[in-house]
């Protein structure tokens, strides 16, 4: 009793001494789901940003994993507990848009307190994913990433492949993957992180192909999916045709794949741009490439980002909208924006920052840094490329990983595989927005 | 007759049960009823917009081939899991009454595993049969076993079985253990001078006398299979591959928490709670009466 009386006046006192603090200045809570290096980051800019000013105080706090950080932001709003801002990874995008009531665009968090924001000034495929289908920008890109080639030069080298010239098209790194496997170089050719996002989201973006009607769910949430095309269908079947004999080795649905390139098993993969940090620490001699595309269709366009965004909950006082807007404002400052870029790999958010890296030194002792950004940079986006919205999207990928596990394991063939996909993944679609 | 206790107090029994009763309530309870009601609602993941649907949410999970798909794999999951981890622990309870020295020893280490919390039991099995890292599944290959729970179904199912299985065998192991003690020595020291042979005198004295042991166990894990087993699964497969490993306890986590379908979800989990009531009712009114704790 005597113990439980002391911790709560602990309590008190901490309450106390909160609230003291709270008069002095504005508290924004900033939910996120960073771990490791990239959570040094978060505190770093965020007490930067309290000390740069006294009127407001930006407090992170780690909730979990992306969906875990999604699921107590849901749960916190439909008990009126909801954080000012939260970061919501690429795929609960859609889940953010659908409710409306529940947030407040960026655009017009950022006027409300007087402050232009001023688009061109962004990189366009970044902003034009996280933007209403009129123009208005909805949520805040924090973190990007997107899909690069990593491949192992010992192994290319054993292999008699060109170790300065990474294979540029899919076919190229299917040859490549072969000669790895038949000459013993490695014990499995090529292997990819998130066959989702990198083999048809990417894919149809790179490539400049539908995803799904309605611009692949950026005009409208009625989406029908286009992803049983015939060049899906023959990007799949080659990669499962290579499954058979181990040339193409499954590592499961989000990143594990990277442990097999990691452990040299696989000398080729195909990952996030964030994930170069393990690799970089794992000492191996690696290079990178861009994303390949395939050479039957239009490609290469451009690649569209991953990683996550910032939300502004709605509901709150004006001026916890105020702070909310003056921190987004110091987030987008070239030298807060060149530091993000620089220590987590992700990519700048404005061209400014991007500018300024490209002006120091750093792309050239850090080559294959700017592959993700002039991958995405590359060409004005099309009705195709500017990214995946569904308002369950989760779910759709659950859907297609599902068939995809069956296709590899010789169950089913890539043409029965997406068709099973699109057929499933459209029921779940209609369900989802018939809400 | 046993004298009866008489409270002079009429207010105090109920003072006494109330801590118990508020903590019931507002766990069990309340959770349950709200349960109850999202599963007749269609609504957002925000609770934006809602709409009573009456059953609507039960009709469409019933009908539902994934779910079926999931029934399936729960009977197949537990049966096996009962099956092995009873099977194994049955054996080791055997050869252990059978040791004489440092019998303590042994049944203290065989004990163990029972405190391992469920997930870490996965993450245990999953470095070991890992197709790539894993020292298990290195052997397992070179044993000429083409090793693949990421994609081959049966593969996948194997090692969550194991996992599950593994966990609970020192349970197991426990009870036969007790139950192998009350089985008087008379009985089987006269069989052996009838000429009986120890395999002999298992089946026709031992196991029959083990009975109501193992019909007490075969209850507590189905329903430890049932919903027990959920940070091995979501900790080695995540359900997968394909829906192979997605029990019905792990769909209720997937389509409320991943997948965001909070009707559906909620009326799988009143389905589930409907499966409980249905096995805790079984379990006393038939295995409480069989089962002796001597």
């Amino acid at each position: 009793m005597k113990i439980l009386g002391i911790a709560a006046g602990f309590a008190t006192a901490l309450t106390l001494c909160s609230s003291v603090s709270a008069l002095a200045a504005t508290q924004i809570s900033w939910w996120h789901a960073m771990t490791g290096a990239n959570a040094e980051v978060v505190e770093k800019i965020a007490g930067d940003f309290n000390a740069s000013q006294s009127d407001y105080e930006v407090v992170p706090v780690f909730k979990g994993t992306y969906p875990e950080t999604l699921n107590a932001g849901i749960a916190a709003f439909r008990a009126g507990q909801a954080p000012d801002i939260i970061q919501v990874f690429d795929v609960g995008t859609g889940v953010m848009m659908a409710a409306e009531g529940a947030i407040r665009p960026v655009a017009e968090v950022l006027e409300g307190a007087g402050l232009k924001f001023d688009k061109s000034q962004y990189l366009p495929g970044i902003v034009a994913y996280y933007s209403k289908p009129d123009g208005t920008m909805l949520s805040f890109p924090y973190n990007s990433s997107s899909p690069i080639l990593y491949y192992n030069k010992d192994v290319f080298e054993k292999a008699g492949l060109d170790v300065n010239n990474p294979p540029r098209t899919w076919g190229e790194v299917f040859e490549a993957a072969k000669k790895i496997k038949t000459s013993g170089a490695a014990a499995c050719g090529y292997t990819s992180t998130w066959l989702t996002w990198i083999h048809l989201e990417n894919f149809a973006a790179w490539n400049n192909i539908s995803y799904g009607t309605n611009e692949n769910g950026l005009a409208g949430g009625d989406v029908e999916l286009k992803i049983n095309a015939p060049l899906y269908v023959d990007h799949f079947q080659a990669i499962a045709d290579l499954a058979k004999d181990g040339t193409f080795k499954y590592g499961g649905r989000t990143s594990e794949a990277k442990q097999l390139f990691l452990a040299g098993e696989c000398g080729i993969l195909t990952e996030s741009s964030g994930g170069l940090g393990d690799i970089v620490k794992s000492g191996m001699n690696y290079g990178i490439g861009q994303l390949p595309y395939d050479e039957n269709g239009v490609g290469p366009q451009n690649t569209t980002p991953g990683g996550a965004s910032l939300w502004v909950m709605a509901g709150k006082s004006d001026e916890q909208y105020k702070g909310v807007a003056a921190f987004f404002n110091y987030l987008s400052q070239t030298d807060v924006q060149q530091f993000l870029h620089e220590q987590s790999g992700y990519l700048p958010v404005t061209l400014a920052a991007y500018e300024a890296t490209k002006g120091s030194d750093f792309y050239e002792k850090n080559p294959g840094r700017e592959t993700p950004i002039l991958q995405m940079m590359g060409k004005a986006p099309t009705e195709n490329s500017k990214g995946v919205r569904l308002a369950n999207l989760p779910q759709v990928r659950d859907i297609q990983n599902e068939e995809f596990e069956k296709m590899l394991a010789g169950q089913q063939t890539a043409q029965q595989a997406l068709d099973a996909a699109v057929q499933r993944g459209n029921a779940a679609i209609k369900d989802a927005i018939g809400n | 007759m046993t004298p009866r206790v008489v409270f002079p107090n009429r207010i105090l029994p109920y003072l006494l049960l109330a801590p118990q009763l508020a903590i019931t309530l507002v766990f069990f309870y309340l959770p349950a009823v709200q349960a109850l009601y999202q599963s007749m609602l269609r609504e957002d993941p925000f609770g934006l917009r809602s709409r009573f649907v009456w059953f609507a949410n039960f009709r469409k999970v019933l009908a539902d081939p994934a779910y079926l798909n999931a029934l399936h794999v729960t009977v197949v999951f537990s049966v096996a899991t009962a099956v092995v981890a009873m099977g194994v622990a049955l054996l080791l309870a055997v050869m252990a009454d059978k040791v004489v020295r440092s019998r303590g020893l042994y049944r203290t280490l065989l004990i163990w595993p029972y405190a391992v919390a469920p997930a870490i039991a996965g993450m245990l099995f999953l470095f070991m049969f890992n197709p790539s890292i894993g020292t298990l599944a290195v052997l397992l290959r070179k044993a000429g076993i083409a090793w693949d729970p990421l994609l081959n179904s049966t593969d996948a199912m194997v090692l969550v079985v194991t996992a599950a299985a593994w966990k609970q065998i020192s349970y197991n192991f426990l009870f036969f253990v007790a139950g192998l003690q009350a089985i008087p020595k008379s009985l089987i020291e006269a069989a052996a001078i009838d000429g009986a042979r120890e395999v002999k005198r298992f089946w026709t004295i031992v196991f029959p006398l083990l009975a109501p042991t193992t019909f007490f166990l075969l209850v507590i894990n189905t329903t430890y299979a049932f919903f027990d087993t959920f940070g091995i699964i979501h900790a080695v497969t995540g359900g997968g591959p394909g829906k192979a490993t997605e029990t019905l306890v792990y769909k209720v986590y997937n389509d409320g928490f991943v997948n965001l379908i909070l009707g559906e979800s909620a009326a799988q989990s009143v389905i589930l709670m409907i499966i409980v009531i249905a096995l805790t009712a079984i379990q006393f009114r038939y295995v409480e009466r069989k089962v002796h704790y001597g």
